[in-house]
């Protein structure tokens, strides 16, 4: 459960990115695909090698769409809701990939390699809080 | 049988080496019991755990996580042989310690993350991969003994 002070945490820690969201995120999805192969088999159809347009593609797509989470933790349900249904009938990711969190240890890498000792232990439990609450939304409609 | 590249051992040796066992074994501990609250189950004799910052400074944690991280080094001197470097560990953390494998893949996780943190753009994708496939290897022989 999110408290208040994660939820700040969580704002403080996405403002400090200042404008570098779109690289991080085709980092994380790089890291994802270098550290866990089998995250490859749902993007058959994209250029997987580093520095691929698609990937920095879907990394600011997924970017986007956490940056737009955060500006609403008090409601993640609805603000996440069309990319569960989008998650939950078309993509159908494995929901085990969700919360084996492999998306959530590689962003979190990326966090604490740019962020260094300011990924203080209440940073990374925030962000790890955020980003299990963000899968659960995401899986919700599986069945 | 674990297949381990040239360029993947150099990875591996070439952090360790500048790894601060004690200071990282603490980190690490300490993160798991912060971040992941109910791994505090296993440590009801350690005191203060009350919050992060009586986690991070409680002497046991720092001692215990110096133990934890020592004994990785013991697997990363026998790459090859992971299986048996963790055997009677393997009974231990099973028998008397009663610790679920799942444990050991979260303290594993968050390893990579405070090196990550420590090493910065030096935690190559190519150096996360090698060492999110340690840690992983490193837990399941750690759990192989587990009946």
């Amino acid at each position: 459960m999110l408290t208040a002070e994660d939820k700040k945490l969580i704002q403080q820690t996405w403002g400090k990115l200042g404008g570098a969201e779109e690289e991080i995120g085709a980092e994380a999805l790089l890291r994802m695909f270098c550290s866990y192969p089998p995250t490859k088999t749902y993007f058959p159809h994209f250029d997987l090698s580093q520095g691929s347009d698609q990937i920095r593609g879907h990394g600011k797509k997924v970017v986007a769409a956490l940056g737009n989470a955060i500006k609403n933790l008090d409601n993640l349900s609805q603000a996440l809701s069309e990319l569960s249904n989008l998650h939950a009938y078309n993509l159908r990711v494995d929901p085990p990939c969700f919360s084996l969190q492999f998306l959530s240890q590689c962003l979190q890498v990326v966090l604490a390699t740019r962020l260094g000792k300011e990924y203080t232990p209440e940073v990374h439990s925030a962000v790890d809080k955020f980003m299990a609450a963000v899968a659960a939304v995401l899986a919700e409609k599986y069945r | 049988m674990v297949n381990w590249t040239a360029e993947e051992k150099q990875l591996i040796s070439s952090i360790w080496a500048k790894v601060n066992v004690e200071e990282c074994g603490a980190e690490a501990l300490a993160r798991l019991l912060i971040v992941y609250p109910w791994t505090q189950r296993f440590f009801d004799n350690f005191g203060n755990l009350s919050s992060p910052t009586a986690i991070v400074g409680n002497p046991k944690v720092r001692a215990h996580g110096k133990k934890v991280l020592t004994s990785f080094g013991d697997a990363i001197k026998n790459l090859d042989n992971l299986k048996g470097t963790y055997s009677k560990l393997s009974e231990l953390h099973c028998d008397k310690l009663h610790v679920d494998p799942e444990n050991f893949r979260l303290l594993g996780d968050i390893l990579v993350i405070v090196l990550a943190a420590h090493f910065g753009k030096d935690f190559t994708p190519a150096c996360q991969a090698t060492w999110q496939k340690l840690v992983g290897l490193v837990a399941h022989a750690l759990a192989r003994k587990y009946h």
